[in-house]
């Protein structure tokens, strides 16, 4: 007996991010089965972000791994990836591993306004729950996280972007 | 014991070790997308067109990957990185989505991918970015003061490029919208700290953009294959600029455009010395060792 292609697939963790999985971040889009194949749709975060390649590889392996004889992963591009998509167990992870959940993201139809400063409302510290951060850079080791202080704890940690 | 005639199989065997050598399995970045050109679409002019936004994404991307270990601070290190590869990313879906669309664009080296075929094997005349992506920045208000304009004008191509009969190009473009908006954003908040730094660092700021304010009329010049008319976003892109000049306190420079060559400009593969070097570094490895894989 196989377990079930969506548990398996979900359960796939994010290179970038082990402590959450491809479906905690909302990656991981469908997963249908018939008999012993599988579809797996996936919907890439950034256009450059190297798990990408990463992912695929993975769900394709643990999926083989567990019995499916076929097994194919599409892409979906549209509608594109948002942070929204991430879910509240993912946030938990998120935090409980000091990185800040994103905020909701900002959505424009139109023309996007320039934001210079006080681009988004205050991010909460992961350790010490403390409003009082200053953001010190806007991308961190990643694309997808900015660099904070705690002005209160005085810990640095990192915020998962609104995108 | 199994037997294998050649020990390279072991390394293709997708088991426990499938991770051996991370980033070897580059697949086509359009992999698994639907990429059928819809009826109504001229599949020759979406191509020409992915053509050229794809290389001035990856030109442009090469001289920030060009700054790394370079730049003044750790944070600007990552950001221009991270700005670079969304670049980067960028440019790997435009090019396949040029050379699936058509694919005569992409030199016969079969050996590769049709991405790397076209940036790889192309020669300068055949590269169809803009001027500006070219240049090589003299300092840092350069760089920022360049990408300002660049992200500020692909922004606003992008907002109209979602809306684009070809499904695959509006999906890039509604993609690439949130990454521009960050490197807009990053280079907009530089040049107003240099701006209305100290004299100096004022005085450069002011330096770097009229430096690259003769590559800026290029931009907003009509071009055929163009599905959105660039002429038509020079107003917005305008105003974004403006606002950035007024809060930096730099003047907007008085200028001529750099002219064209017998009539040809970058989109038409009429380049400045610049994009020889870019060329030599980005594909010399690719065109001396043409089975190398990595």
């Amino acid at each position: 007996m196989r377990p079930g292609a969506w548990e398996v697939a979900a359960a796939v963790p994010d290179p970038e991010l082990p402590i959450v999985t491809v479906s905690d971040l909302g990656i991981l889009r469908e997963v249908a089965q018939d008999g012993g194949s599988v579809t797996a749709t996936i919907t890439p975060t950034y256009s450059g972000c190297p798990a990408l390649a990463e992912i695929t590889a993975e769900l394709r392996h643990r999926l083989v791994a567990a019995g499916y004889l076929e097994v194919e992963i599409l892409t979906r591009l549209s509608p594109p990836w948002t942070s929204d998509w991430i879910t509240a167990e993912g946030r938990r992870k998120l935090a409980a591993a000091g990185l800040a959940p994103p905020q909701a993201a900002r959505r424009h139809s139109g023309s996007v306004p320039l934001t210079l400063l006080a681009a988004r409302p205050a991010v909460s510290c992961p350790r010490c729950g403390s409003a009082r951060t200053a953001r010190t850079a806007e991308f961190s080791g990643t694309a997808c996280k900015a660099l904070y202080r705690c002005d209160d704890c005085l810990e640095p940690f990192e915020y998962v972007k609104e995108h | 014991m199994t037997q294998h005639d050649s020990p390279f199989d072991l390394l293709a065997r997708d088991d426990e070790d499938h991770r051996w050598a991370f980033g070897t399995g580059f697949t086509d970045p359009l992999a698994g997308v639907d990429t059928a050109v819809p009826e109504g679409v001229d599949a020759k002019a979406l191509a020409a067109y992915c053509l050229m936004l794809g290389d001035d994404a990856l030109i442009f991307s090469h001289r920030l990957q060009q700054w790394i270990t370079n730049l003044p601070e750790l944070e600007e290190e990552t950001a221009v990185a991270n700005i670079a590869l969304d670049l980067l990313g960028q440019a790997r879906m435009l090019l396949a989505r040029a050379a699936g669309a058509d694919p005569s664009l992409a030199p016969p080296v079969l050996a590769y991918p049709q991405e790397d075929r076209l940036a790889f094997f192309r020669t300068e005349s055949q590269f169809k970015n803009v001027r500006l992506a070219e240049w090589a920045d003299g300092d840092f208000a350069e760089l920022v003061a360049r990408l300002l304009i660049f992200a500020s004008w692909r922004l606003a191509l992008f907002e109209r490029l979602r809306d684009t009969a070809d499904p695959v190009l509006a999906a890039i473009a509604a993609k690439g919208v949130h990454e521009l908006t960050y490197h807009r954003d990053y280079a907009a908040g530089w040049v107003v700290r240099l701006g209305e730094g100290t004299e100096l660092s004022h005085e450069r700021m002011q330096r770097a953009v009229v430096a690259l304010w003769p590559f800026v009329d290029e931009l907003f010049i009509d071009h055929q294959a163009e599905l959105v008319a660039p002429s038509g976003v020079r107003g917005e892109v305008d105003a974004v600029l403006d606002t950035v000049f007024e809060l930096a306190a730099l003047d907007r420079p008085q200028v001529a455009a750099l002219g064209a060559v017998a009539g040809r400009r970058g989109r038409d593969g009429a380049h400045t010395e610049a994009m020889g070097y870019v060329l030599a570094e980005l594909q010399s490895v690719a065109r001396a060792n043409p089975e190398a894989t990595w």
